[in-house]
């Protein structure tokens, strides 16, 4: 317990404070999202994220957004693990043909107002592996998308500065 | 026995031509095998004693061929059966092999294989997505197939069904509760205790076989560095030593020990996030956040000396894309002297922790015989006691130049799995200081130059999920005809139904985490 806690209290907090958003437009926000939406979840923003084909690199990368350095909680933003508790979906692709209906139900399960966020060059425009026999491609092609954040995979702070800007929100502390 | 006599014995037991060597297939020979002796071979291999490693089919316009590849002590065999296209039927090798299951119904999924005597007629890669009678490798289906306006949810799949009092189903998935990749399991349990667990996958299937089809090399690499994300190092280095070998092109010695360098710096960075996710499902959450802080600390460097946090795109058909300097070099050694220590206390921490040991020891527990049955590998089979490490075993550049300790466990359990992952964190640290000592000078990349004819390669690549094998074709315009890679998960995957019986639901979570599949991997 001792090594713990002194582990704990050597290292102190680690969490980066995040820059204001000078990086250009991480994020391509469709206007209608800019409007409004966003402020609605001022406070607290429930995702719920869907992998609806991915290879699972921008999986790794949300999961990064919980690591001590970004703690992407003290934004008020969390993971829920029911599309019913979101406001939020924030999906990776490209749409697996086989992953098609469970994303529309997942989507259908999610109370408005909600957001979509497409993640990575598969969920943006289908990235190396396009539209064939097994896959929709684009998440857009399946369900309507606010906003995409590309990368392949974007790294956490993309995705942080990404998920900040859809929900309007400076990315300071 | 020598590690050939196996195969000369395997050779004369069924009709064939003698083995042949051909370089793009080495360190594997190909024996051709007639179809009606194709059961026989794998009852006769089984005998020997040979693991069944991987199984694909291919449409080449005379014919279908289907191969089976074994191996035992470091010594592989490809078998190859070729088949009329009026006539696709061959004895399964699932009453003999386990592992041959999934294989086998993938390969008659998507290339319309019938294998007669397999005792499961399920379709498995296939959902709703295409028709039955349609297989989307056989050369007249177009990659663009003929897809319905929106394809249907799977629910018809027929799941063994329990019965009895107090007995009930949980359908898990395809969408879990958490930042996973989709799957779906289906637990028949009584009150808390599992009876069993069936998977289903084949969610994230993308078309991965037929879209590498008419690429080129370099294109080929992209789409193997996206089979998992996780593992891209590990998938590009597979796809590009086959088609290397292939092509017979020689690889520069410099680049060599740069793609050795990132695989195992691929490794370390999913060890450690992954011992973290099992501490955190056994609600030790410190142990979570100091891994997922050392993971980032780590993949941080990676993307500064290496141009990219998972080392996408670094390996390239001929070599490597990016080269290391002086400072790079120091850095990553300055970085292993400040890690090693931490990780070796955090490792002690956990393990001097008894509510830890109270929930990883004896759970998830795997028999080292059936592990051996199912042909797992990777930590799951090293934490079974399956002594088995394509580096050491059938070393490949630049590990045929090192040493590579292999630690292994009989425990089977899921602290076994934990204590696999971090002697190998460990060692990892080790054999790159060495790579970084050793690192030659020179070029980093040969031009590629595609083959001049049609032909083949496999690449073998210990993976940090253990053994990938890779399959290619060129045609006889240098693009790729056919690609098979083969990830662990495919013989791992079933290991984590049979560990979860008699295990408690809550401890799912804990038990999946230690095996860690790939479903984009299984699902191509």
């Amino acid at each position: 317990m001792l090594r713990i806690l002194g582990k704990v209290r050597h290292l102190g907090v680690i969490s980066e404070s995040l820059e204001p958003d000078d990086e250009a437009a991480l994020t391509q926000i469709g206007a209608q999202l800019q409007a409004r939406v966003g402020e609605r979840f001022g406070g607290s923003l429930a995702i719920r994220q869907v992998d609806a084909g991915s290879c699972n690199g921008c999986e790794l990368e949300i999961h990064a957004l919980n690591n001590p350095y970004y703690g992407i909680e003290r934004f008020g933003v969390h993971f829920v693990a029911s599309p019913r508790h979101a406001d939020m979906l924030l999906v990776t692709g490209p749409v697996s043909r086989h992953m098609e209906a469970a994303l529309r139900r997942t989507y259908e399960a999610t109370p408005s107002p909600k957001l979509v966020i497409a993640v990575g060059e598969c969920g943006a425009c289908g990235g190396e592996f396009g539209i064939s026999y097994a896959s929709c491609g684009a998440v857009a092609n399946v369900i309507p998308v606010d906003a995409v954040i590309p990368g392949c995979p974007p790294t956490p702070l993309a995705l942080l500065h990404g998920i900040l800007q859809a929900i309007g929100r400076r990315a300071t502390r | 026995m020598s590690a050939s006599d196996w195969r000369e014995q395997l050779a004369s037991s069924v009709q064939s031509t003698s083995a042949e060597s051909m370089p793009g297939l080495a360190p594997a020979q190909l024996l051709h095998v007639s179809a009606a002796d194709w059961g026989k071979l794998a009852r006769v291999a089984k005998e020997l004693g040979c693991r069944w490693v991987a199984g694909w089919g291919e449409d080449r316009a005379e014919e279908i061929l289907v191969n089976a590849c074994l191996e035992k002590k470091g010594a592989y065999m490809i078998a190859r059966a070729r088949l009329d296209h009026t006539a696709v039927t061959l004895p399964s090798h699932t009453p003999y092999y386990a592992a041959a299951s999934r294989s086998e119904r993938h390969t008659r999924d998507l290339v319309g294989v019938h294998f007669s005597e397999h005792p499961d007629a399920r379709r498995w890669t296939r959902h709703q997505a295409w028709a039955e009678h349609a297989y989307p490798l056989r050369k007249e289906f177009a990659a663009a197939g003929a897809p319905p306006l929106q394809t249907p949810p799977d629910d018809s799949y027929p799941f063994l069904q329990a019965h009895g009092s107090g007995v009930y189903e949980i359908p898990v998935g395809p969408v879990h509760a958490g930042i996973i990749e989709p799957g779906h399991f289906r637990f028949q349990a009584v009150g808390e205790l599992v009876l069993n667990l069936e998977e289903h996958l084949g969610y994230v299937h993308k078309g991965i076989e037929k879209i590498a089809e008419g690429r080129d090399a370099a294109a080929l690499a992209r789409l193997a560095g996206r089979i998992s994300g996780d593992c891209t190092v590990a998938h590009t280095w597979a796809a590009c030593m086959a088609m290397e070998r292939a092509s017979s092109l020689d690889v520069p010695e410099r680049a060599h020990y740069v793609r050795a360098i990132m695989c195992e710096r691929e490794r370390v960075a999913n060890h450690l996030g992954d011992i973290g996710a099992v501490l955190n499902d056994v609600a030790f959450t410190f142990g979570f956040y100091q891994f997922a802080r050392l993971r980032e600390d780590w993949t941080r460097l990676s993307h500064a000396l290496l141009g990219h946090r998972f080392m996408m795109d670094r390996i390239i058909p001929g070599g490597v894309a990016v080269d290391l300097d002086p400072a790079g070099i120091d850095a990553m050694r300055e970085q292993i002297r400040a890690l090693r220590p931490e990780v070796e206390q955090l490792i002690a921490i956990a393990e001097d922790n008894a509510s830890i040991e109270d929930r990883l020891e004896t759970t998830g527990y795997l028999d080292p015989v059936l592990a051996a049955e199912l042909g797992t590998l990777g930590y799951v089979g090293r934490a079974s006691g399956i002594d088995f490490d394509v580096r050491r075993d059938v070393p490949y550049p630049p590990y045929d130049r090192l040493e590579v300790a292999v630690p292994v466990y009989h425990y089977g359990d899921v602290a076994a799995r934990v204590k696999v992952r971090g002697a190998e964190t460990l060692f990892a640290f080790e054999l790159i200081e060495r790579l970084l000592l050793a690192l030659p000078d020179g070029s980093i990349a040969n031009p590629w130059q595609p083959p001049a004819s049609e032909l083949e390669g496999i690449g073998l690549v210990e993976g940090w999920r253990g053994e990938i094998l890779t399959y290619v074709r060129f045609d006889s315009a240098g693009k790729i005809t056919r690609f098979y890679p083969r990830d662990p998960s495919w013989l791992n995957w079933p290991a984590l139904e049979k560990l979860m019986r008699d295990n408690i639901v809550p401890d799912f979570p804990v038990c999946n985490k230690s095996v860690n599949g790939s479903y984009s991997g299984h699902d191509l």
